[in-house]
């Protein structure tokens, strides 16, 4: 899965990236993670508020850094 | 020849060499021993020192928990709507220009937003007139402003930031109102909508934790009698009342235990009845009380904690990092630091309009981090600067920085980026011109 965490790279935006590589780690899945720092980039995926999350091209969280276990369900 | 290409890892190695060599260099030539450096040391430490007996308790821990509250309990998605591209364009202007004490502290999340609302939502002017007014109406800014720098200063820069994020926002969408703007397609991926409690609760929280907040920074007034000395006398009875409000609250609303709750009033109590006329102390207690009755919880109380706690671990570090720098280079009133005062009232003395103008422009390219704004232009008013070139500062200052303007070039292109530089800066100046003719 393609895993993006949409950001400009302050401490939430890597605690996003932290949690998102945990959970995606203690579910064994394979994924490639990137990091858009880009703000231009931010309105393509319909992102206002950051850090935002989104797994295969969609949205699953913005504005906020998810629990361990509400990173794991948005990646299943 | 060889070329001399380096590979990752010497490039690592010589930047820990260049740091090293430059700490070297630094200390090998500190001017230790010349009474302006010397000076100027003991100046950042007095100043940082002051704040953190005047300000940091009474004034900053409150305002933390009330930007947290904001973060916890206002739904984001909720003024979003405004902000939209369906949303009625007057509606829009009114709700950019205020919103940003809602939706944002820190210039991470203005920028993102910013190019939202500009490409997605509600277009240019709205979007200008949040741009403008987020990073100068958020909470923490204008408590700090107006507890350092005065109440005068504070609502100007309040009022200011307001009223010209407005017309900024109307003369950009003037002057480009002939570019038809590509909307970018997308559905705004917005917050979830915290189910929260009624409007109704959350406003009484805000007004009691807002009261508590002035009541305990209520100044001395000038004269013995008259309101505002009667307020000052009574200030602590008022903020000990609003506090018990809060403490109902806390165990009505948010379902906090009662006999938790009853710890902290008590060891407050205590504190307030073996330290009188020392105030901050139980005040100190009571905001650690409430830490620790929220902190790690799974609800709304716990929300609440996880937003102040993340403003403070984010803020306090810069803060400090400002004053200590402000109290190096500006010094306190009567003591000067690095600089010598001469030449800040050479440059930004008095009233004039090339005085407002240079406030103006220093502040629009120099990067101020949240709050740093206020220790520096305390030092600056301190060496000398004018009041009316120190709201210039206020208003361009925090709303604008170099790379804020390369970021905004990226987003808007030269013409509209340049425009809006222009536009913040003649503002600025003459709103700060304006504010100085009328406090003489």
């Amino acid at each position: 899965m393609k895993i993006q965490i949409l950001g400009s790279g302050c401490a939430k935006c890597r605690q996003l990236a932290a949690v998102t590589e945990q959970a995606a780690h203690e579910m064994g899945l394979t994924y490639e993670l990137e990091k858009i720092t880009d703000v231009t980039r931010f309105a393509d995926f319909g992102v206002m508020f950051t850090p935002a999350l989104a797994v295969d091209g969609v949205v699953k969280v913005s504005g906020k850094v998810p629990s361990l276990d509400e990173a794991k369900k948005l990646l299943s | 020849m060889a070329t001399l290409t380096l590979n990752p890892g010497a490039r690592h190695e010589l930047k820990i060499f260049g740091l090293l060599a430059a700490v070297f260099a630094a200390v090998y030539f500190l001017p230790v021993g010349q009474p302006r450096f010397d000076g100027a040391v003991s100046e950042a430490l007095e100043l940082t020192k002051w704040y953190a007996r005047e300000h940091v308790v009474l004034c900053l821990l409150p305002a933390f928990w009330i930007a947290g509250a904001i973060a916890a309990f206002v739904s984001q998605a909720s003024v979003m709507r405004y902000l939209g591209p369906t949303a009625s364009k007057p509606l829009a202007y009114g709700v950019g220009s205020v919103s940003g004490t809602i939706l944002a502290v820190c210039s991470c999340t203005v920028l993102p937003l910013f190019s939202g609302i500009y490409r997605m939502g509600a277009g240019l002017g709205p979007a200008t007139a949040f741009l403008y007014s987020g990073p100068a109406i958020n909470v923490l800014a204008i408590v700090m402003t107006a507890k350092v720098l005065g109440a005068p200063l504070g609502i100007a820069r309040a009022v200011g930031a307001v009223a010209f994020s407005v017309i900024i926002g109307l003369l950009m969408a003037f002057i480009f109102r002939h570019e038809e703007q590509k909307k970018v397609a997308a559905v705004i991926a917005l917050p979830e909508s915290e189910a929260g409690r009624p409007l109704r609760q959350t406003a009484t929280l805000f007004a009691v934790l807002v009261g508590i907040l002035v009541f305990a920074n209520w100044g001395a007034a000038s004269q013995t009698t008259g309101f505002f000395a009667t307020v000052f006398a009574a200030k602590w009875l008022i903020t000990s009342l609003l506090g018990g409000v809060l403490a109902i609250m806390l165990w009505r609303w948010f379902k906090l235990e009662p006999a938790r709750i009853a710890t902290v009033a008590a060891a407050t109590i205590i504190t307030a009845i073996a330290l009188p006329g020392h105030p901050t102390w139980p005040f100190l207690v009571a905001v650690l009380g409430l830490a620790w009755l929220s902190a790690g919880r799974d609800d709304e109380a716990g929300e609440w904690f996880k937003q102040a706690w993340d403003y403070t671990k984010q803020i306090v570090p810069l803060l400090l990092g400002g004053v200590l720098v402000a109290g190096f280079l500006l010094g306190r009133p009567g003591h000067e630091g690095m600089i010598p005062s001469a030449w800040i009232s050479g440059l930004v003395g008095g009233n004039s309009i090339a005085s407002n103008l240079f406030a103006a422009v220093s502040g629009a390219f120099m990067y101020f981090a949240t709050l740093t704004e206020v220790p520096i232009v305390q030092g600056l008013v301190g060496s000398g600067m004018g009041a009316g070139p120190s709201l210039a500062l206020l208003l361009a200052g925090p709303a604008l920085s170099l790379p804020a303007m390369l970021v905004l070039n990226s987003i808007l292109g030269l013409k509209k980026t340049a425009t809006y530089v222009a536009l913040v800066i003649a503002m600025a100046a003459i709103s700060g011109w304006i504010y100085g003719l009328l406090m003489v």
